[in-house]
């Protein structure tokens, strides 16, 4: 299953109920504010690394860019255009929206 | 693979109107189908032709009467929605008595029924915002 979240982590808990849901083997697309979860050193980096250890997390390169994030996406963070959030719905057999 | 489309936020409110606008472009671009976008709550908002956004900024509403134009898209906008928040076409207007409609080229008015079939008939339903 792919998951998308749209809403910062500091701003709202969709980021951590999704992590909750998402099983082993998943992947979770940060889009919009959603991408603030893929910084570095902040409140919620040592979840996102504990999570990385099950999930694969990808987060939209355009709005990373946008909100001047370029140079503190954490490793292990995997950058994606629209084009390869296309394929990653196309290579999941579902997708579920965190809002 | 054949895409339903569904906006749940207007536009100008965070970015899901523009995200999904992105998503659409990319995916046509990847020689996928779009079998219907759905606008729901207040992505019905997107569907009035009366917004006039400043001249340097995205016109979210032209631009995706425009994508419909160039690619036969179905922008279906629900009626339930559209009606809560004064969003009709000529239709529309003459049933409830209104003196004018502001539905966008390329956009039409529907059932939630329009929804449900577009999960069925599309490989993948996406949503966006709310």
């Amino acid at each position: 299953m792919l998951h998308t979240v749209n809403k910062s982590p500091f701003e709202d808990r969709t980021f951590e109920t999704c992590l909750k849901f998402a099983q082993e083997g998943s992947t979770i697309l940060l889009i919009e504010d959603g991408v603030y979860a893929a910084a570095k050193d902040t409140a919620v980096a040592m979840q996102v690394q504990h999570a990385l250890k099950r999930v694969a997390i990808f987060a939209l390169r355009p709005d990373i860019d946008a909100r001047g994030m370029q140079n503190r996406v954490m490793d292990g963070v995997r950058l994606v255009d629209f084009e390869g959030f296309v394929d990653l719905v196309t290579a999941h057999r579902a997708v579920q929206s965190w809002f | 693979m054949k895409f339903g489309i569904l906006v749940n936020e207007g536009p100008y409110t965070h970015a899901a109107s523009d995200t999904a606008y992105q998503f659409v472009k990319a995916a046509l671009a990847k020689g996928h189908e779009i079998y219907r976008v759905f606008f729901y709550h207040d992505g019905v908002n997107n569907g009035t032709r009366l917004t006039v956004p400043p001249q340097d900024d995205r016109n979210v509403v032209k631009r995706w009467s425009e994508l419909a134009a160039l690619h036969k898209l179905d922008l279906v906008v629900c009626i339930a929605a559209a009606q809560r928040r004064g969003l009709m076409d000529a239709a529309e207007a003459k049933r409830n008595g209104k003196d004018a409609d502001n539905i966008a080229p390329g956009f039409r008015i529907s059932g939630l029924g329009q929804l449900i079939e577009a999960g069925i008939q599309a490989d993948r339903l996406v949503v966006f915002g709310g």
